[in-house]
């Protein structure tokens, strides 16, 4: 008899406990990918946030890269989507986006995040939507231990385009190497290029426009009919599927490889000893420019949450500059905090290659135009790099001369554009 | 078993009479087909009906209530051409290159695969050693997944893979085999024969062992000879099978989309890329997601697939009628 009293009075007190935090605790999903360890890095930090807010529970629900762009905006738009995200199309969720400004300290952020804040918005939405946590620079990764074996001198500062693709070819002619340049196959990558080359990316009304790219185009579609540039990146591939050259960089194939600075984790682990390798500016093109493209991605709220409050709570968390130093340190990214950027970061488990390399990077941001921060804020770009993506797989490989896929490019984008509109 | 059936039986004997009496013996039909046809309905009828309806709006919102109704502008965008046989002169000229590249891979696939499968079907339903081996090898490919059968001819096809580091070894210097649109293409061919051939073979096999024993032995006391036998024998009393065979080859052959999407991604270029792919590329993998343009070419998709249905189905009641 006494026995059963004990069990019914445990019972009870279990399903009232349950009922008690299910009434108290707040849950919050955060959907994150990661590059390298990023979101083992903040689902820590996240635990210290939820020892200092009690009845909050941040569950981090890790997801491959593909699930943010293809299934998170169908989750959005059917109003099933998760409190919070990391993502890359930073304009082009816009519309699903939590304005953090009722919740937070603007004056910190603008005063911190700056211009990227402006990448998170679009036409009258001009609030406070996005942490931007990986602040990435494209630029080229050079094995050095081939010029060095070549005896060929490697381009200095100001080079351009061409003279690195005279200095590469020659490391190839006087080395085992296979592919004197690669880039990978993505239009984000030959953003910063093309604007080198010219290419305006907007039209005079602000829509985006593939003026002036076929300068660029040319030369790229060149590049890879003669040898210069590795052609399996971007031929061995349909539609506007992501490639990259880093494992034929890391094998020792390739002697420039046109990337970003999210490589360098992998390059520092995988190449080691096997060669030197470091990182250069981006060349300059015939416009002048010696861009890159800056990039990344961001932590974001969403509409939809039931908990908005506690989101931007979580968010302003990250933004805190301890916290954000800590997290840039851990994860090897660059920093879009100015002050954590100015005080500068001492990455973590990184080796003086790695870390040279992440300051080359760091030091490449002055030199990208105003075009391509421009373009990386607007919310039609992810349309612009599919398109740019398959019409220059087409004339590479021969399917349309390079004038009909700029013909094409622009038709492409004038339907994107109504579709959106 | 019957003692414990009964009981129940009696139990369920009682509403259903009443349901008999209430509703008539052919109504009552409808009452058992109901789970099926609303399963049916749920899964596969509603969404082919909310197909149409994304087919005439546009934009690129999911939820249909925030979608602009604009008619007929994405079958006229996928139409407007003025050669079809020129993917260039099309607005939609991708559309019309997986169009173009599916017809040449299904005749291509459909020819050699059918060929093969008929020529494999022979040999296996001959008195062989170790047929029962061979019977399991040919049909071991149909087994795996896709992308598991794209991800191991890539390896062997890709720039430093076994066939060029064969081919290497031997002398002969390797190809680019997946960067070649033509050399592509036709291992795209290759590789969805080999995949598929041993279901194909398989149903051929049953065929064969269904033709009576006695005409052969008619035809070897008439002193025919073998390659006579197959003709007028063999091939007129297999053609029933040939042709489902025949027809669900094609039919599989239109949706081609999973192994050679893993294997090339629809390259170099568009080169194997197949009308399926450019559904999901459009509907799905792309920016801005086009589902209305996607959904009218999955209706003009599923026209061509409802055609050759119900050229399977009258194949198949030829075969059964005889």
């Amino acid at each position: 008899m006494k026995k059963t009293t004990i069990l019914k009075t445990t019972a009870a007190a279990a399903v009232l406990g349950l009922a008690a935090g299910a009434v108290s605790a707040q849950e919050i999903r955060f959907m994150c990918y990661s590059d390298g360890n990023e979101c083992e890095v903040y689902e820590d930090l996240l635990s210290r946030f939820e020892a200092e807010n009690e009845g909050v529970d941040v569950v981090v629900d890790v997801v491959p890269y593909q699930a943010i762009l293809e299934n998170l905006p169908v989750q959005l738009a059917a109003g099933t989507g998760p409190d919070l995200a990391k993502v890359t199309d930073l304009g082009g969720l816009n519309k699903f986006y939590l304005d953090l400004a009722p919740y937070i300290d603007t004056g910190y952020w603008d005063s911190s995040f700056g211009g990227t804040l402006d990448w998170y918005r679009v036409g009258d939405r001009q609030g406070y939507y996005g942490l931007h946590t990986q602040l990435t620079i494209t630029g080229p990764f050079v094995n050095a231990t081939l010029f060095e074996q070549a005896g060929v001198d490697m381009p200095g500062e100001g080079a351009t385009w061409d003279d690195w693709a005279t200095a590469s070819r020659a490391v190839v002619e006087a080395t085992d190497a296979d592919f004197p340049m690669a880039m990978d196959r993505s239009g984000h990558r030959v953003a910063g290029p093309a604007i080198s080359y010219g290419a305006k990316y907007f039209d005079a009304e602000g829509n985006g426009s593939f003026d002036g790219f076929d300068a660029f185009a040319e030369a790229f579609v060149g590049w890879n009919e003669d040898g210069t540039m590795a052609r399996d990146v971007w031929a061995s591939q349909g539609g506007a599927t992501y490639a990259d050259a880093a494992q034929e960089f890391i094998n020792g194939e390739v002697v420039f490889y046109y990337s970003g600075s999210w490589q360098v984790g992998r390059m520092d682990e995988q190449v080691g000893d096997f060669f030197d390798w470091q990182v250069v500016g981006s060349p300059c093109g015939p416009a002048g420019a010696c861009s890159g493209m800056p990039g990344g991605a961001g932590v974001v709220g969403f509409e939809q949450t039931e908990h908005p409050e506690i989101v931007a709570k979580v968010i302003d968390f990250l933004a805190q500059e301890e916290m954000y130093a800590e997290a840039a340190a851990r994860t090897r990214n660059l920093p879009a905090h100015l002050g954590v950027a100015s005080a500068g970061v001492e990455f973590e488990n990184a080796s003086p290659a790695a870390q040279a390399a992440l300051n080359g990077f760091a030091g490449a941001l002055p030199d990208v135009s105003p075009i391509a921060f421009a373009y990386q804020g607007y919310a039609g770009n992810r349309a612009m790099f599919g398109i740019t993506v398959e019409r220059l797989s087409q004339a590479i490989v021969g399917e349309l001369t390079v004038a009909e896929a700029m013909e094409r490019a622009a038709s492409d984008l004038e339907l994107a554009m109504a579709e959106t509109k | 078993m019957l003692h414990i059936l009964t009981p129940i039986m009696r139990v369920i004997e009682i509403p259903m009479l009443a349901l008999q009496r209430m509703l008539g013996i052919n109504k009552l039909a409808w009452v058992f087909l109901f789970p099926n046809l609303l399963l049916f309905g749920l899964f596969a009828f509603l969404p082919v009906i909310l197909n149409m309806f994304y087919a005439s709006t546009g934009g690129d919102n999911v939820l249909l209530s925030d979608r602009p109704y604009v008619g007929a502008r994405n079958f006229a965008n996928l139409m407007d051409c003025s050669n079809f046989l020129d993917p260039n002169s099309c607005r939609e000229d991708k559309f019309w290159r997986a169009v173009w590249n599916t017809c040449w891979f299904v005749v291509l696939q459909v020819g050699v695969m059918v060929g093969f499968s008929l020529l494999t079907a022979v040999i296996l339903n001959r008195d062989i050693r170790a047929r029962g081996f061979f019977r399991s090898v040919f049909f071991f490919p149909v087994l795996l997944s896709p992308v598991v059968v794209a991800l191991i001819w890539k390896w062997i096809l890709q720039r430093e893979g076994v066939l060029n580091a064969f081919l290497d070894w031997t002398g002969a210097g390797g190809i680019n085999w997946l960067v070649d649109a033509q050399w592509a293409f036709g291992w795209s061919v290759f590789i969805s024969v080999w995949a598929h051939m041993g279901f194909y073979t398989l149903i051929l096999l049953a065929g064969l062992q269904a033709i009576p024993r006695d005409v052969y032995d008619a035809a070897i006391m008439d002193r025919a000879s073998p390659w006579r036998t197959f003709r007028r024998i063999t091939l007129p009393l297999l053609s029933p099978t040939m042709l489902v065979v025949l027809v669900l080859a094609l039919i599989k052959g239109v949706q081609t989309f999973d192994e050679i999407y893993a294997f090339t991604g629809g390259g170099p270029g568009t080169a194997t890329t197949f009308i399926i792919q450019y559904i999901y590329e459009e509907g799905f993998a792309g920016a801005p997601r086009l589902f209305g343009l996607a959904s009218a070419a999955s209706l003009l998709v599923a026209l061509v697939l409802i055609v050759l249905t119900l050229v399977q189905l009258w194949a198949n009641r030829r075969n059964v009628d005889g």
